[in-house]
């Protein structure tokens, strides 16, 4: 395995974060979002560069990576899907989605499909009750879903393949 | 009605717009008057806190040290985890100015000259749109260095985004200061309060977005204005979050004391199919849940909401229907707050875990009478035994839902007493005492 390196541009965005606090430390988490979005999870090599980074233990970076959901102990799908199945959401048919998505990319919570395109999660309520049931595509939220809206979501992303 | 949070101006989330409509002279009055004076006003007016404890917003400026040797924080809470609430992204999205602005004010009162705002990272799309009005602050002048020219004061402010990473527990103020300094999430023992050991053991003051929001109508309009709006003791507006079964879920800003049917039928579209209402819980999920049939003339507002044994908590009304299975919602609520343990207390750990198995024993039909009173005594046994409140929202749903709908549950498992588990142990050893022969 190679070793992580961040990019130039990486390097510099990791910088202008450790300039909003009085120690190094707090950019930790800022780092490992940077790290996920040029290797796409935290595996033990970013680890160690963050770590050396910001001068800490690998130990003290493995706590954070382990203890915050949203970093990526192993690599995810291209397209990680996330669906909402709390109260709000689950009142709204949240678990019909999430059984939609699960038997339509023929995997379960967890998981990715063998072409690594897709990954699912179920997550905890990600703030869009008013306009349950949803999903989040990485970054992306689709909201006031039902069983046809999800069949097209997920068609367009294989599509856009 | 007035709305102070979230006022119908179009596009109010731009800075020329904002500034138009009197934006930051709120901030250019405060800095005229001492810092007390504002800590004052906000006291007066009545304001209290809009992330779940609705403690006063004044009196908890007012712990704050008038001089110290270390710097002092300001600390924005924007975790917004609380399932059933979603009513500061919409200030992120339509009103982030004036939550600058408040933050300017606030940081003023207490003498901070830096401001962090911890915001959610599923908020990919909230952070990039509050950054962008922070970046239009900055260059415009009315954050930052360049503040003493705007504003010709001494005093200036920088205010920084932190992007969480997926914990609800960093709600928790004192797990959010130390999400902030780049460690696990885990809460602080209480004392000391942030306002003596925050931030890197800094004097720390930490409020909710909605809350500071409220700051600049406040200094505008004075506190006399603010106090006259909604309850008394709980004054001002809120943005009730309404989901679940509603023809027309979203966020309303109105009034404290507005009546919870009102939430539900007038503004909330009423129930799809008309029918009736099980069960609400009205201020977010960890809040005690209340019947259905008891919610005619209950208000809105953390004093009124006391009286019927619930809580304002973050306003996020849910609203379940007759045909509401009580018992899939209490196991999904349990779940989430098992997953959501930070693990340092044994109590909330483990008990978290014991109340969602044997509510999935009910669920699948192996729940006995006995497990009622089960839940009850686990949820007890973690309230009030834990470093901080993690522990009574995990446990308030399970104990307030099983006794205020025990006749629901009741009819959901068999009459027969299961002996408890260690009882079971000692009969296969051959080593239990045969209830017979105790003698009372």
């Amino acid at each position: 395995m190679t070793n992580f390196k961040f990019t130039e541009e990486n390097l510099k965005r990791i910088e202008n974060e450790i300039k909003k606090y009085p120690v190094k430390q707090p950019a930790v988490m800022a780092a490992l979002w940077i790290a996920q979005e040029q290797n796409g999870w935290i595996s033990g090599e970013v680890i160690k560069e963050v770590a050396s980074i910001l001068e800490m233990t690998a130990e003290e970076v493995l706590g954070i990576v382990s203890f915050y959901t949203m970093y990526h102990q192993k690599p995810m799908g291209k397209y990680h899907i996330q669906v909402c199945t709390n109260v709000s959401c689950m009142l709204k048919g949240g678990y019909d989605i999430f059984d939609r998505v699960k038997e339509k990319l023929n995997i379960n919570n967890m998981q990715v499909t063998e072409d690594s395109i897709f990954s699912l999660e179920e997550v905890e309520c990600m703030g869009s009750c008013g306009t349950a049931p949803m999903i989040s595509v990485n970054e992306d939220y689709y909201e006031n879903l039902d069983k046809e809206k999800v069949d097209q979501l997920l068609n367009s992303l294989k599509e856009k393949n | 009605m007035e709305k102070i949070v979230l006022p119908d101006i179009k596009n109010f989330h731009k800075i020329d717009v904002y500034i138009v409509n009197g934006g930051y002279s709120a901030a250019k009055k405060a800095f005229a008057q001492s810092p007390d004076d504002i800590i004052d006003q906000v006291k007066k007016s009545g304001l209290r806190g809009r992330g779940g404890a609705a403690f006063s917003a004044g009196l908890k400026w007012s712990f704050m040290p008038k001089t110290s040797a270390k710097p002092k924080y300001l600390c924005i809470n924007g975790d917004e985890s609380e399932p059933g609430s979603f009513k500061d992204r919409q200030i992120f999205e339509f009103n982030p100015h004036q939550l600058i602005e408040g933050i300017l004010i606030t940081a003023y009162a207490i003498g901070a000259k830096i401001a962090y705002v911890y915001i959610r990272g599923e908020y990919h799309k909230w952070i990039k749109l509050f950054n962008i009005a922070l970046e239009d602050a900055y260059s415009q002048g009315y954050v930052g260095e360049k503040m003493k020219q705007k504003f010709g004061t001494e005093f200036y402010c920088d205010i920084f985004i932190h992007k969480g990473a997926g914990a609800y527990i960093c709600g928790e103020e004192s797990a959010l200061m130390n999400s902030l300094e780049g460690k696990r999430g885990y809460p602080r023992i209480k004392p000391p309060f942030p306002a003596q050991n925050g931030l890197w053991g800094c004097p720390t003051t930490i409020n909710n977005v909605e809350t500071i929001t409220n700051v600049p109508p406040i200094i505008n309009k004075g506190w006399e204005w603010f106090s006259a709006i909604g309850e008394q003791k709980h004054p001002g507006t809120l943005l009730y979050g309404i989901s679940g079964h509603v023809n027309k879920p979203g966020v309303y800003e109105l009034p404290t004391g507005t009546l919870l049917t009102d939430l539900i039928y007038k503004y909330g579209g009423g129930v799809p199919g008309d029918k009736k209402v099980l069960c609400v819980i009205p201020g977010g999920s960890s809040m005690p849940p209340i019947r259905g049939d008891q919610i005619e003339g209950v208000k809105m507002d953390a004093e009124s909401l006391k009286t019927v044994g619930s809580a304002i908590g973050t306003a996020g009304v849910m609203v379940m229907d007759e045909d509401t299975d009580l018992v899939k919602v209490l196991a999904r609520i349990a779940k989430f707050y098992y997953h959501e343990s930070c693990g340092q207390c044994t109590p909330c750990r483990e008990g978290t875990g014991w109340m969602l198995k044997i509510l999935n024993r009910i669920i699948a039909g192996n729940g006995s009478i006995s497990d009622i009173d089960l839940l009850i005594s686990v949820a007890n046994n973690i309230e009030g035994n834990t470093i901080c409140a993690l522990g009574e929202a995990a446990a308030w749903p399970v104990k307030y839902m099983v006794t205020r709908f025990r006749d629901y549950f009741e009819k959901r498992v068999s009459k027969e007493v299961v002996l408890p588990v260690a009882n079971k142990v000692h009969s296969m050893r051959g080593t239990a005492i045969p209830l017979a022969d105790i003698k009372t």
